[in-house]
């Protein structure tokens, strides 16, 4: 045994925390960086698929996809966690009560990319947000930035499409979440929201402040919690999108979802809106799409509207808003997606 | 007679708080009265924005997380 063991004083363990985190990260590294030949290895040589056949690019590419996009889920989905620990729902609304319109929009966005939200609990916030001042308009900025800018949702699009890609669907969801919060600010819809809500009595919950271990074990927590939830889909998504890689023959989805067809974005949002779905199991489908001539704009806009609106969540919305509003919220925010499906289609 | 209650409509992860802090009760002996509230309004009223939210003699000892059993029998005492 090492003499050097006995030291039990604070610092030991802090070393110690550090060494095992420095050993985890190099040994994500090494196996992140080797992915590709390791997949090759297995398909073509430890299971003799011949090579350059469907059934072998299909398997390669399951083979590939799925370890890499849960490795950096599970590395994303661990920072994100520790981020979200500093932004609890009672801190962002403190930062947004009181705030002017134009600037609370931005912020509400912003606020909503980082502060943990579940839609089940898209009720009591809405409450919380509205009773405490917190403008309409920005707290609906917040409601759609939360669930569509999102970290698996990220993760997903820089894994299977690149970081330009993840990088237009962030600033594009940011972009949607705050327009579309400052225009149903400007329409004036607070006769809209049920009255209830504004005669509750919102309490203040004492905001505590959580020491590192504690930020740490949110993080561990949230890998479990959120990989462990979004594993199968992501496995099944890149199975689909496997059996499209190898046997969909090239340019089929051209036709249908390709830039040529101008009422292919809206088709994209109609049927999006309906499905419920998390973000792990729509994309590696999507990249499949578009992999297959699909156009970007029609395959963002599709994802977009299934992660943004979902139907469960505008049936408990109804509880606190009226249908006017809930149609306006939904109004609005398709249409900031059409037009986000229309300009990537025209740019790119 | 410690008073319980677990705020949230319904959602799986309040059922599954509701089932774990019954097992810390049990465990810990104490003699408890659990309730779930499901009003929306009521929940606000404690300052909750995020269920599943645990309130323990009217302060609110947990909100939008479980935690293990050991963690609950803390949070009771």
């Amino acid at each position: 045994m090492n003499a050097k063991g006995t030291e039990s004083t604070c610092c030991s363990r802090l070393w110690q925390t550090i060494a095992a985190a420095a050993a985890l990260t190099a040994v994500w590294l090494i196996l992140y960086s080797n992915l590709l030949t390791l997949s090759k290895w297995l398909t073509y040589d430890l299971l003799s698929i011949s090579e350059g056949s469907h059934f072998g690019s299909a398997v390669e590419f399951f083979i590939f996809e799925v370890p890499k996009v849960l490795m950096l889920l599970v590395a994303v989905v661990f920072a994100v966690g520790i981020i979200r620990s500093f932004f609890t729902p009672e801190r962002t609304r403190k930062l947004l009560s009181g705030k002017k319109e134009a600037v609370g929009n931005v912020l509400a966005a912003l606020l909503g990319t980082v502060t943990p939200f579940c839609s089940c609990s898209a009720v009591p916030l809405f409450i919380g947000f509205v009773t405490a001042g917190v403008p309409l308009g920005v707290t609906f900025s917040f409601l759609v930035s939360a669930p569509m800018v999102n970290e698996v949702a990220l993760v997903l699009l820089f894994g299977l499409f690149g970081w330009k890609v993840a990088l237009l669907y962030f600033t594009t969801g940011l972009l949607i979440a705050i327009i579309s919060g400052w225009v149903i600010g400007r329409m004036k819809l607070e006769r809209h929201v049920e009255e209830w809500v504004y005669q509750a009595i919102a309490g203040e919950a004492e905001i505590t402040s959580l020491s590192w271990p504690e930020r740490v074990a949110q993080g561990t927590a949230a890998v479990r919690d959120i990989v462990g939830k979004v594993w199968p889909y992501v496995a099944a998504g890149i199975a689909v999108g496997a059996g499209i890689h190898g046997y969909v023959p090239e340019n089929f989805m051209a036709s249908i979802m390709g830039k040529g067809a101008w009422w292919s974005v809206p088709l994209a949002v109609a049927i999006g809106v309906p499905m419920y779905s998390n973000a792990a199991g729509i994309i590696p489908v999507v990249q499949a799409l578009l992999a297959k001539g699909a156009a970007l704009g029609t395959v963002l806009a599709f994802m977009m509207s299934v992660i943004a609106l979902s139907l469960p969540e505008i049936v408990i919305l109804r509880k606190v808003l009226k249908p006017r509003l809930i149609a306006t919220f939904v109004g609005v925010v398709a249409t900031g997606i059409l037009l986000v499906g229309y300009l990537f289609n025209m740019l790119l | 007679m410690k008073k319980i209650q677990i705020l949230g409509s319904g959602c799986a992860k309040c059922n599954q708080l509701t089932e774990l802090t019954e097992v810390a009760a049990k465990e810990l002996g104490i003699l408890y009265n659990l309730e779930k509230v499901t009003d929306y309004a009521k929940i606000v009223s404690f300052g909750v924005m995020s269920t599943p939210a645990l309130v323990v003699d009217g302060r609110v000892r947990l909100s939008g997380k479980l935690v293990s059993v050991e963690e609950l029998k803390k949070l009771l005492q």
